[in-house]
Order: C-alpha cells, then structure tokens, then sequence
C-alpha cells in the first residue's frame, strides 16, 4: 500500500516535471523563433522567401544576401558612426558617473543630501520633454549631423551615478581613512581605491550602456539627416523605405548586422548582465 | 592645552572642509551640469515653446498663449492617440505580468536547463528595437509571414496586421508583450527565490492548497516587485517609439499612433513646435503625476 502511493507520487512528480519542461521549451520556441525566422529568411533566395507555406530551411545558403544588403546603404560608415558614438557615449558616461558617485558616497558636504535628490530627481523625468529643447540647442551648436551631437545629451548618467554610489558606500571605511591618512586627496583616492575596488560593477554597468547607446534610435533619429551620420539602427530603418526597394531576405541580413555586436557580448557576459538585472543592480 | 588643540581642530576643519566643498563641486560639476542643459532646463523650455506657433527653423515665433492647449483639446487625432497610449499600456503589461509571473514560477521549480530558458526568454531584452521591429513586420506580412503558417490551420482568415485599422495596434502589442517577457521575468524569478522555504513548508502543515499558497503567500510577498513592474512598465509604454515607428508609423489613420511618435511627426515632420512642446508637457505632467502616486501607494499597498 505504502509502496504503491511512493510509486504514485513518483509518477506525480514525474509528469509535473515534464509539464514544467513543456511550458518552458513552449515559451522559449515562441521567443526564439523570431531570432531564427530572421536568421533563415537572411540565407534564402528571393524565391524561396515567396512561398506559402514557407519552408524551413533554403536549398542552397545565400551568404551573399549578407553582400547585397551591406551594398545597399554604407553600411561600413554606419558601423564607424556607431562604434565611435557608443565609445565615446560610454566612456564618458562612465567617467562622469564615477566622479559623482564618489562625491556622494565619500566627501562631506552640507547640502549633499539635496543634490543627491536633484540628481535623483532627473532620472524620473521622461527624456521626451527634452527632444525639441534639445535639437533647438543643438541647432544653435552646429552640432546637428556631428557625433557630438548624438553622443553629449546623453552623457549623463544618473542611474551609473546611482548605483557606482551604492558600490563605493560598501567599501569599507578604514581602506578610505588609511589612504586619508596617507596624505591622499579625494582623486587620488578615487583613482586608487574606490575604483580599483570596482571593476566588477563598472564591467557591467559598461556593458549595459554600451548596448542602450548601441540599440538607441529616437535621438540618433533626429538629430542626423546626412546619410553619413547615420549610426547602424538609423540606417537600418532607413533601408526599409520604399526608395530602396529590397526584399525581407535582404532586410533581415541588415538587421543582423545591428544584432552581431550585442548578441556576442550578451553571450560572453549573459550571465552577469542577467544577475545584474535580476539582483535589482541595473533598470532595462 | 585642552584649548589649543580644539582651536588646532577647529582650524585643520575648515581646510577639510574648503577641500571637500571643492573636491565635491568639482566632482559632480560635470552630471550636474549636463543634466542642468539637457534634462532640466528643457522642461521649461517645452513650456516656454507650447506658447507659441514656430515652425523650428524661421527666427519669429508666433506668441499664441494657450492656444495650443486649446487645439489639442479640441483634436479629435490627439485623443484616439491618448486612447492607443492608454490600451496599449494596459494591455501589455497586464499580459507580459501574467507571463512572465506564470514562467517564472514554473522555472523557480529548479528543473534542469533553467539557465538556458532564461538566456533565451530574456535576449529580446538587449536586441535593438529596429531589428526587433524588422523581423515582426515580416513575420506580421499577411502572404508569406511565419505567422499566417500558425493561424491558417487555427481557421483564421488572411490579416494584413499592419496595414489594418482594427489590427495594427494589437500588432504592436504583441510586439511589446513578446519583448518585454524576459525581463518581468527575471525580476520575478529574484523576488519569488528571495521566499523562504520554511514559510511553504508551514503552509503545507497547516493544510493549504496551491491556489491559497499562491495567493495568501507568494502574492503578497512578491507585491514590492509586482508594483514596481506595474508602474515602470506602464510608464516605458507611454513613452514607447521604435516599434510604432518601424512597424505601422502610427497607421493607417493614426489607429496605431501613440503619444511619442505623435510628437515625433508633429515636431519633426510638420514642424509644429508649439503643438509638440504641448504634447511633450503633457506626457511630461502625466508621467511625474504616475510616478507621485507610486510613492505615495507604494507605501499603503505593498507588504514589505
């Protein structure tokens, strides 16, 4: 008897089991699949785009889709355009952050805790309202059509600000006092100490500014109308319209080349931006 | 003694303390200053600007008062696209909560391969919106698209999603729902693991089935996740763009056009400024009124 409900409960966990795994592979197929659709669409031949039902897999692989579509639009000038705005975008966002990150979480100061909120309180204000202020400033600039002009308004980073801060405060108190005591000014010590201490979250944080700059398309958008200054996205959109007349096989190949980068940082480091994520250390 | 080295302190002090004043402006001079110009500023410049009718490029501005307010109200177009941002808004994150909390309840169970389900529910996360929007605008097309191949043996007629009044937001939606899973998800999946054990293991012993377990306990103990997902969810919605305008450009007659990407063509295609600074003041008060009620509920509703 008691053999038999073991046994039973057993089966239970059994198909339990089993479900759980078809929810998931269920789930994961219907947010796959656009991915591979892509993917297949990008190597098939014009023909065998126009088919109903459509078939899986293309006689022959037409790499040289990936030619046609990368000679439709400079594509290499896209691909500079972007790298060179998500660097300097990046790396400029960092260095600002870094810098008030430390000044709230380690010097003293009267009014910081007011500062702290003003700073606080930008992050909740949508971006939106700044588009046309922002183009109207930019355009007194000169600065439409520049990478100056895609990369500074963004510059400030009030979430890697946030949360480099919260890193800094979790460093302990007596490696700041010795470097104190050695005489060492605040940027010395933010040098040597504090930053040195947070490779970790300055790796993701990087990466994940990386990929928003990268992915960004509403101010790229605006603020370029020369072709040449298109970053990857942009162009990428831009291809679509009816002047270019090319078919989804060869639009999917050029949407792969906006993935590539992301998708191979996202493969390398799935897993720390994941955490990231899901430890509450970085908003999406 | 006791006297002069209070004095001694008392100066070294202010040294410190001159040092830090500097250090500290110095040091947050940068952020504040580029969010001063391009965050800050612009807020009242978008009011300044709804004033007036200017087309961005002549240098005469047109002083109308509220004129523009006026018109928007009285815009039949600026209340179906009010209307679009709010079902929009609602229907997707209702439906990518529900998922995403059914999904990871169902990979909190510990099963094997969890990390690669994850990676892959979660990637559309990282993709850029372009080549997201590129893809379902294909896999939407009503001949050849992948998604006629699941709904033509279903019995569903042919649909041209995109070119159609009645589809074309719906199209949208799943686009956002499909995208936006694999983070709720993630979010979930941290807040129902952070559960002790203990507190089911009690529950078992006094008897509880599933469905009370999973409404008396994980409920309300995931909460501060559940309304944190709720709010900026629905806030990222509002202010979406990219998919809109890759997918339908608002259309066809505005039965996808959304609040941003209404901006968008009024500043940038037909050079209404004073009318797109209204909207963007608009969107701007509703979102900071959104993010006012979060504070003030937050700490009514949510069992910490």
């Amino acid at each position: 008897m008691q053999n038999n409900s073991i046994a039973t409960h057993r089966f239970y966990k059994i198909v339990s089991k089993i479900a759980t795994h078809c929810i998931l592979l269920a789930a994961t197929i219907t947010i796959g699949m656009p991915f591979v659709w892509m993917l297949v669409t990008a190597i098939k031949s014009p023909q065998e785009v126009s088919i109903f039902p459509p078939i899986w897999w293309p006689e022959v692989i037409r790499w040289d889709n990936f030619v046609t579509a990368w000679n439709t639009a400079p594509f290499g000038r896209f691909y500079i355009n972007s790298i060179v705005t998500a660097a300097a975008g990046v790396l400029l966002g960092l260095i600002t952050s870094a810098f008030a990150a430390y000044a709230f979480a380690r010097i003293r100061f009267k009014y910081r805790d007011f500062f702290f909120l003003l700073m606080l309180a930008a992050m909740m204000i949508p971006g939106q309202i700044a588009l046309i202020p922002n183009y109207v400033i930019l355009a007194k600039l000169k600065w439409i059509n520049t990478y100056q002009g895609i990369v500074v308004p963004h510059i400030a980073n009030v979430f890697g600000a946030f949360l480099l801060r919260q890193y800094f405060m979790t460093i302990p108190d007596s490696l700041f006092d010795a470097a104190e005591i050695d005489g060492l000014g605040h940027m010395k010590i933010m040098l040597h100490v504090a930053l040195p201490l947070s490779k970790p979250v300055l790796g993701t944080l990087l990466l994940y500014l990386f990929i928003q700059k990268w992915n960004a398309y509403l101010w790229p958008l605006i603020v370029t109308s020369k072709q040449d200054m298109r970053t990857l996205p942009v162009g990428l959109a831009m291809i679509r319209s009816a002047e270019y007349a090319i078919g989804p096989e060869h639009l999917m190949a050029a949407s792969i080349f906006v993935l590539v980068p992301v998708l191979i940082i996202y493969f390398l480091a799935q897993k720390q931006l994941i955490e990231g994520i899901a430890t509450g250390a970085v908003k999406g | 003694m006791a006297h002069l080295n209070r004095k001694r302190t008392v100066h070294s002090m202010s040294i410190r303390e001159k040092r830090d004043l500097y250090a500290f402006v110095g040091f947050t001079a940068p952020t504040f200053i580029l969010l001063g110009i391009f965050i800050f500023w612009p807020i009242f410049y978008s009011f300044y600007l709804s004033l007036f009718k200017w087309n961005m490029i002549s240098p005469r501005k047109t002083f109308l008062g509220f004129q523009n307010y006026r018109d928007m109200y009285n815009d039949p177009v600026f209340w179906l696209v009010v209307k679009n941002t709010l079902l929009m808004a609602f229907f997707t994150v209702i439906v990518k909560m529900a998922i995403s909390l059914y999904l990871a309840s169902q990979l909190n169970k510990k099963v094997k391969g969890s990390s690669v389900y994850r990676a892959i529910i979660f990637s559309p996360t990282f993709t850029a919106n372009v080549a997201i929007a590129m893809v379902w605008a294909w896999i939407f097309e009503p001949t050849y698209g992948l998604l006629r191949v699941v709904l033509k043996p279903l019995g569903f007629p042919m649909i041209d999603w995109i070119h159609s009044t009645s589809h074309s937001l719906p199209a949208v939606i799943i686009v956002l729902i499909w995208s936006g899973i694999g983070y709720d998800m993630v979010l979930f999946l941290a807040a129902l693991k952070n559960i002790s054990m203990e507190i089911y293991d009690a529950a078992l012993v006094d008897g509880a089935n599933s469905y009370q377990i999973f409404w008396r306990i994980t409920f309300p103990l995931i909460s501060p996740t559940t309304f944190f997902l709720l709010i900026t969810g629905f806030i990222n919605v509002l202010k979406a763009f990219d998919i809109v305008r890759i997918m339908t450009e608002g259309g066809p007659l505005n039965s996808s056009n959304v609040v941003v990407h209404f901006l968008y063509q009024n500043a940038f295609q037909w050079f209404r400024t004073g009318y797109a600074s209204a909207l963007a003041l608009i969107l701007f008060l509703f979102i900071m009124f959104i993010t006012l009620i979060q504070n003030r509920l937050s700490k009514r509703w949510v069992h910490y």
